[in-house]
């Protein structure tokens, strides 16, 4: 895992030097509800293949800033792309190369495994033997020979929550944004889910991910944290704790967040 | 296209897993046919009559073996005195007596005129009427019977004739009521409850994040649940006709054309339920206490529309399952082509892309 961790980080800083591509790019991105600025003039950069984490309190505009990058709401000034297509005209596109998982249940328990994967697969697209082929492989991959023909019902919250992971990257997107992925998981399963972040972000699909776990947060390539709004830090976790003075993230975040006005909407 | 084949396959899982969604699918019609066609009957049979006989002569003794006779009473141990027809009255036994006086067959030859007194429980006035109704057609059989030679020089004989339905089969009215009543609730109730369930669940998201267009969400939902109401259609017409012996009048064709003109109106008010509702227990209750009540009620099926106050039949109006009784009646029992229905057909039309168009358009991206 934490050998996995600094190999991920080593190759990104190679391939930033010879060539930086940029998964998503915002530049004062700005989303109003009347005089409420949800999302205030955020600004960053995620390159192709990082893990980039998205913090914030409740109500600091994570979902706001999230639903335009997937193309489900317009921003009201400021620019962005997302995989290359911009968020204004071109969310059809964007829609078709962005994976997405929530913290609610995204799988339908009464299908089973094998279902599950070819409705998606068929959402998005992807062609019968493709789907054939993929499949098959992924379930030999999360070792689910036997419950394939299972409803997804049946199955524990742990293996639910990987299949869904799974899924969300079944149409091979460009980028898989993740809502809280982990909620309500024991720990060596969340372990276990961040492996398969690993694997997909080794691949070359960036992460995108918001999470209230601090230690998740560790594993990030880099994270941003918003307050009210505004992306108040962004930078590498080792740099964070760094300049907030602190070995721990929780502390980092602690630090920032104590400022906010807008608590829980 | 292809990805919506892969929603509505998923669509079918769906509905043929769930336990209650298929019972309420197959068991439902079968069971209101069952109800409508054999218990809920508004025919009058077996009424308990009590005879109180002061006269004991041949002419009562002919009219009670010709009431015993008929199959709509069931003549009870004879009663001694009026006090004790009062009790059995109350006590609910019987629902009407019978009491000839003293001298009957006498007053009859010799003074030309009888009397006989019927007294009916009127608590049920619909059973009263229907119950005196039958008894004074006993009678007047009888009296006809005991001269029938004699003739007054004018008199003026009634034929009649119950057209469209010559038995009085008390189901080919409600056959079509209870079609549209199946169709509310497979179409509007069912549709409406599938689309809130992926947004109870979560799903919703996903495919609002996904490529598939939200119409097409809207549409992979609707699609099954048409085709489901046309198989529940089709098992009713067959009910209908191999057990209840109906007969179908009109041209098939046309029934099934405005059977999913209704579908589509439906499905869209389904649709539209959905869109404002966010729990699946909303989603039914609006279903079944705003569609499936004024369907009963204001479609004229179970009660006359022109008995009701002004204010109820205007509102009938609005009420979409109205027209389409209107013209499966008059298609199914009476033989009517499409010149004869085109006004409903319109209304409903008008009705049913109104619907669509406002559900469609309402149907939010939400995350």
């Amino acid at each position: 895992m934490d050998n996995n961790r600094t190999n991920k980080s080593s190759s990104i800083e190679q391939s930033s030097t010879v060539n930086r591509q940029l998964s998503i790019e915002c530049r004062k991105l700005t989303k109003q509800f009347g005089a409420f600025k949800a999302v205030d003039e955020i600004s960053f950069d995620v390159e192709q293949g990082e893990i980039f984490g998205f913090l914030g309190a409740n109500g600091a505009g994570k979902t706001t800033a999230m639903r335009i990058l997937c193309g489900l709401s317009y921003p009201t000034s400021g620019q962005a792309t997302v995989a290359g297509f911009d968020v204004y005209k071109q969310q059809e596109s964007i829609k078709k190369n962005i994976g997405y998982m929530s913290q609610k249940f995204s799988l339908y328990d009464n299908l089973t495994i094998l279902e599950n994967i070819e409705f998606y697969g068929g959402v998005y697209g992807v062609s019968r033997p493709d789907i054939k082929t993929r499949s098959n492989k992924l379930i030999t991959t999360l070792g689910l020979e036997k419950e394939a023909k299972k409803l997804v019902g049946e199955l524990p919250l742990g293996w639910k929550q990987k299949l869904a992971f799974s899924v969300a990257i079944f149409h091979r997107p460009k980028i898989v944004f993740l809502d809280e992925p982990t909620g309500g998981v024991d720990p060596v399963t969340r372990r276990q889910f961040w492996d398969m972040i690993y694997e997909a972000a080794a691949d070359g699909i960036t992460v995108f991910v918001t999470t209230h776990y601090m230690d998740e947060a560790e594993y990030c390539n880099r994270i941003s944290v918003m307050v009210d709004g505004r992306v108040e830090a962004l930078d590498s976790p080792a740099n964070l704790k760094n300049k907030f003075n602190t070995d721990t993230m929780d502390d980092v975040f602690y630090q920032l967040a104590r400022g906010a006005k807008r608590m829980d909407n | 296209m292809k990805q919506l084949f892969a929603f509505i396959r998923k669509e079918f899982y769906h509905v043929f897993r769930d336990r209650r969604t298929l019972l309420i699918l197959f068991g439902m019609p079968v069971a209101q046919i069952l109800l409508f066609g054999f218990a809920l009957s508004s025919e009058v049979k077996n009424i308990g009559v009590a005879i109180l006989d002061n006269a004991h002569d041949v002419q009562t003794e002919q009219i009670i073996s010709k009431i015993q006779s008929s199959s709509y009473f069931q003549i009870k141990k004879p009663a001694l005195n009026y006090k004790e027809i009062e009790n059995r009255f109350k006590e609910g036994e019987i629902k009407c007596a019978i009491l000839f006086p003293a001298n009957f067959g006498s007053d009859l030859y010799k003074t030309g005129g009888a009397q006989i007194q019927i007294i009916a429980d009127a608590s049920d006035p619909n059973t009263a009427t229907t119950v005196t109704n039958y008894l004074n057609t006993i009678i007047n059989n009888y009296q006809q019977e005991l001269n029938p030679t004699a003739r007054l020089s004018y008199q003026i004989i009634p034929e009649m004739r119950m057209l469209y339905n010559e038995d009085l089969n008390g189901s080919l009215n409600f056959i079509p009521g209870v079609i549209a009543l199946i169709f509310m609730i497979v179409s509007t109730a069912l549709t409406s409850v599938a689309v809130v369930r992926e947004k109870e669940l979560g799903t919703m998201e996903i495919l609002l994040v996904s490529p598939f267009k939200p119409i097409m969400v809207l549409i992979a939902k609707a699609v099954p649940y048409l085709v489901l109401s046309l198989i529940d259609f089709i098992i009713i017409l067959l009910l209908a006709v191999f057990f209840l012996n109906i007969e179908i009048q009109g041209s098939l064709v046309l029934i099934f054309a405005e059977s999913i003109l209704f579908i589509i109106t439906c499905l869209s008010l389904g649709l539209l339920i959905s869109n404002v509702t966010a729990s699946q227990q909303t989603a039914m209750l609006i279903s079944m206490m705003g569609m499936m009540l004024p369907t009963m009620l204001l479609t004229g099926f179970m009660f006359p529309l022109e008995n009701m106050p002004k204010a109820f039949q205007w509102f009938s109006y609005i009420v979409p399952s109205k027209y389409y009784y209107t013209i499966i009646k008059g298609i199914m029992l009476k033989g009517l082509g499409f010149s004869y229905v085109w006004k409903e057909t319109l209304i409903l039309a008008g009705m049913a892309s109104g619907l669509l168009f406002v559900a469609l358009k309402n149907f939010k991206i939400r995350l």
